[in-house]
């Protein structure tokens, strides 16, 4: 379905912009109000549902117990997959994921692998045979823009808070004990950052009204020390090399903020 | 007096329910911003979201009637739903469910006046505990009204069935699983008529009546807080 934004639209938030304004009386570095709730279901060993401002989505955690990949035998595998439901927006159809769907989690991914959030060694449970696969899936029920920042700072809180069986290994054999679950190897809490480009502006946390205007976006992740572990460059324009560092520094300043939202 | 403990006269089931009593049950019309319509439904473990959208355009020329307005289901069960991860997509069992889910609301809707459209349900199950699909039947008539759907009735549906025995009413997940049988129903509670009814497992024609009656009986409890939650929402003088 294609998407027209009336041109009256499009001026206004443009004209906002301008002005240092945005439609819904935020500044142009200010996020909706966010909320984050851990343990929203119960048969997921992880699990969180975030909403910033409109937007909303509920990660869960699921372990399985499957073989390594085999060039990384001794160590465990991280997972992750988005479904853009049709219930989120007019715009999401049913069917198998779409473009925005993939590049929804594999961002998420980068982001969380490369921020090194678990210690996957520890996952191992028989080297080169069996490791613990940790599953993130993010379900997303309502669409009001920037996905990747809900879906990044959903998939840490379910991550932190999740406790899975503790596996030992008895003759060869895996042994489960579920009645003491335990926590990931939590190792960093990376955390993402989207900006819109609108009119040469770089505004934090577009809405679905500012995304579909946008010239361009950009997503950062970061790690806790401010170290950079993922990117994504989206939109039909191009950006300048200021506008990208700009944001790096941004992204920095900015994810303490979203930080405090964790568990 | 000599009292003979046994399990036989137990009154009681596993989660320590009567035989003709449901599981806690919450409903609340209007949750999701995007879509026309929208209820969120907990019963038991169940965690279910439903929305709606349309009457709206149909792009699928080949399903698209001349004189009414079609009615598209979709059941979706979330990959961390259930106690071993389900991988997304659906199967046969969640495109069996969307198919009856579909037929069980169809006779509810005012089709004819929405001509070459659609209504579109989504139900998403983000937590399962047994009786899903009645769950997300009952979810999405309220995410119907919310929509503002013109109806005839609002669609409840309930389970019935038989586990160690008894004729049980609301199958959990236990139940279910180890239970006799089990038949689910829909119904239009003014008319009385069902609009949904299937039976899995080894009844008697005595059991299944009485199976049936209490189904009959949990749907009308179930349709009390249906009309609660859209109150709730739009008010008593409005609703």
């Amino acid at each position: 379905m294609v998407n027209i934004v009336p041109e009256i639209t499009r001026k206004s938030i443009v004209e906002l912009i301008e002005n240092g304004e945005r439609a819904d009386g935020r500044s142009i570095d200010e996020y909706r109000d966010i909320s984050v709730e851990v343990g929203v279901i119960e048969k997921a060993e992880g699990s969180a549902r975030v909403k910033i401002g409109k937007t909303q989505l509920v990660v869960g955690i699921k372990p399985q117990i499957g073989d390594p990949f085999s060039d990384t035998p001794n160590v465990g595998v991280l997972m992750t997959n988005s479904e853009l439901l049709p219930m989120a927006s007019p715009l999401f159809e049913p069917g198998p994921p779409d473009e925005r769907s993939v590049e929804l989690a594999r961002v998420t991914d980068r982001c969380l692998r490369e921020g090194k959030i678990l210690d996957l060694e520890k996952l191992c449970i028989i080297p080169g045979e069996k490791v613990w696969m940790i599953f993130v899936d993010i379900h997303v029920l309502d669409y009001d823009g920037n996905l990747m920042d809900a879906a990044v700072l959903g998939s840490v809180a379910a991550l932190i808070s999740a406790k899975i069986p503790n596996a030992t290994v008895e003759d060869d054999k895996i042994v489960l004990d579920e009645e003491n679950p335990v926590a990931l190897p939590i190792n960093e809490k990376p955390l993402m950052c989207t900006f819109a480009k609108i009119n040469g502006e770089l505004i934090n946390d577009p809405s679905l009204d500012e995304e579909n205007v946008m010239d361009a976006r950009i997503s950062i992740g970061v790690r806790e020390d401010g170290s950079i572990c993922a990117m994504q460059k989206g939109g039909e324009m191009p950006l300048t090399k200021e506008e990208v560092i700009s944001a790096v520094s941004r992204t920095i300043e900015k994810t303490k903020e979203l930080r405090e939202y964790l568990p | 007096m000599i009292i003979i403990l046994t399990n036989n006269n137990d009154n009681l089931r596993a989660d320590g329910r009567a035989f003709d009593e449901l599981r806690p049950l919450k409903i609340e019309a209007g949750v999701l911003e995007k879509a026309d319509g929208s209820a969120y439904l907990e019963i038991g473990g169940n965690k279910i979201l439903a929305a709606v959208y349309g009457p709206r355009e149909l792009h699928v020329r080949r399903i698209m009637r001349p004189d009414m307005a079609v009615i598209r289901c979709r059941y979706n069960m979330a990959p961390f739903s259930v106690g071993e991860r389900k991988r997304p997509g659906p199967d046969r069992r969640s495109v069996e469910i969307s198919k009856i889910t579909a037929d069980a609301l169809r006779p509810a809707i005012f089709l004819e006046r929405f001509p070459r459209s659609t209504i579109d349900v989504f139900i998403e199950i983000l937590e399962a505990e047994g009786g899903t699909r009645c769950a997300g039947i009952t979810a999405a008539s309220v995410a119907l009204a919310d929509a503002g759907i013109p109806m005839k009735d609002l669609v409840v549906s309930c389970a019935a069935g038989k586990a160690n025995g008894n004729v049980i009413l609301d199958l959990s997940e236990e139940e279910d699983k180890e239970g006799e049988a089990d038949v689910p129903i829909a119904i239009m509670p003014r008319s009385g008529e069902i609009s949904l009814l299937q039976m899995d497992g080894h009844i008697t024609p005595d059991e299944f009546d009485k199976a049936l009656n209490l189904a009959i009986e949990g749907c009308k409890q179930i349709s009390e807080a249906q009309k609660n939650a859209i109150k709730n929402r739009y008010g008593e003088e409005n609703g």
